[in-house]
């Protein structure tokens, strides 16, 4: 039964060594994707290369597939599955902040890991500057505390949130994915469609 | 390699953390482990008295033995490791055909800092709120990952002189 860590199935130093193993895997993919460089990132602001939205809602709907049926199978507890919990206002506003800071830097956190370590100077200037950012919000938190905790909604899902079944939820999420992709293939075509013919 | 494919990759290794630890994945709070312990350590009573650092040093022991550090370091060696059975591990700034080296590397910074902000206001960032999250359908972390493209997108114009 699954989670196996939440059913004791081992210890505390197991689950570090598989948090290592899986982050080789994740890391593996991440710089595979060629998220290892900036300029590919940020081509997805310009319509030039939309790899980032592939890359990232076909992940996001392989492992929500993939926790729906191992539940559905009764292999997996998903009442033992961690969710965060949410704050709408300041997730929102953070979401933003957080998105003028990926088309200005050129990383998100985990890909600038991945820059630096596969020799990206702007990567590594970049890892610098989030831990600044981590650091400027540490000392300004007693003054953030209050906006950092409002508009509290505890655990809440799309599917409670929409108030329909889970299933029906995660069916729409795949579904609104495959529609996504095949608009984003058109525009991609159309951009080099474009250059090619001027 | 095909993004799609990559996404599945990515997916799979969110799917495992979740079957094997009932967690998901992250970046972020990594870093922040590290950011917490360098505070404590230069200035240790000062890191103590704040709830923000706190809940990054564990009581007697390392704030080093954490799961998200750890899967970091496996990021990096799994980085490491595609990167150089690809061919493409070299020392270079990343940069738009217009962009100068000292340009690319001012922007790299703010956009780090603006982003490390973002992504404690957020409480993770697209590894720890947008997939992980998204894939359990958390509304804070689709909110947060819709946010994230509409304040990209609304600003990508000014910065185009960088990257295209």
């Amino acid at each position: 039964m699954a989670p196996f860590y939440q059913f004791g199935f081992f210890g505390e130093w197991t689950s570090l060594l598989f948090a290592f193993a899986i982050g080789i895997g994740f890391g593996f993919f991440l710089e595979r994707a060629g998220f290892g460089s900036s300029t590919k990132l940020a081509a997805q602001f310009y319509g030039r290369d939309l790899a980032v939205f592939k890359v990232m809602f076909t992940a996001i709907v392989t492992a929500m597939l993939g926790l729906f049926w191992l539940a559905w199978m009764g292999v997996l507890d998903l009442s033992r599955v961690n969710v965060l919990p949410t704050y709408f206002v300041p997730q929102l506003v953070g979401g933003l902040i957080f998105g003028v800071g990926f088309v200005t830097g050129g990383y998100c956190p985990g890909t600038c890991a991945v820059a630096a370590v596969t020799g990206k100077m702007d990567g590594w200037i970049h890892l610098v500057g989030m831990m600044a950012g981590i650091l400027l919000f540490g000392e300004l938190y007693p003054a953030l505390e209050g906006f950092y905790n409002s508009s509290s909604m505890g655990v809440v899902s799309l599917d409670s949130l929409l108030g329909i079944p889970y299933g029906t939820a995660v069916f729409l999420i795949a579904v609104l994915a495959v529609g996504g992709f095949y608009f984003a293939e058109k525009i991609e075509k159309r951009f080099t469609s474009v250059r090619s013919g001027s | 390699m095909n993004p799609y494919l990559a996404g599945i990759g990515l997916g799979l290794m969110l799917l495992t953390a979740y079957v094997v630890m009932g967690r998901g994945l992250g970046a972020s709070g990594a870093f922040t482990s590290v950011v917490a312990a360098g505070v404590n350590t230069v200035a240790p009573s000062h890191a103590q008295s704040s709830k923000f650092y706190k809940e990054y040093l564990p009581v007697n022991a390392s704030p080093f033995k954490d799961w998200l550090v750890f899967e970091v370091a496996g990021v990096i060696v799994g980085g490491l490791i595609s990167g150089l059975f690809a061919g493409r591990v070299k020392r270079t700034v990343d940069r738009g055909p217009r962009s100068s080296v000292s340009m690319r590397l001012t922007f790299a910074f703010a956009g780090g800092v603006i982003m490390g902000f973002g992504s404690k206001l957020a409480r993770g960032c697209t590894s720890g709120q947008a997939l992980t999250g998204g894939a359990v359908l958390s509304v804070g972390s689709w909110t947060f990952m819709l946010a994230v493209f509409a304040g990209a997108y609304a600003v990508a114009y000014f910065l185009r002189r960088q990257w295209v």
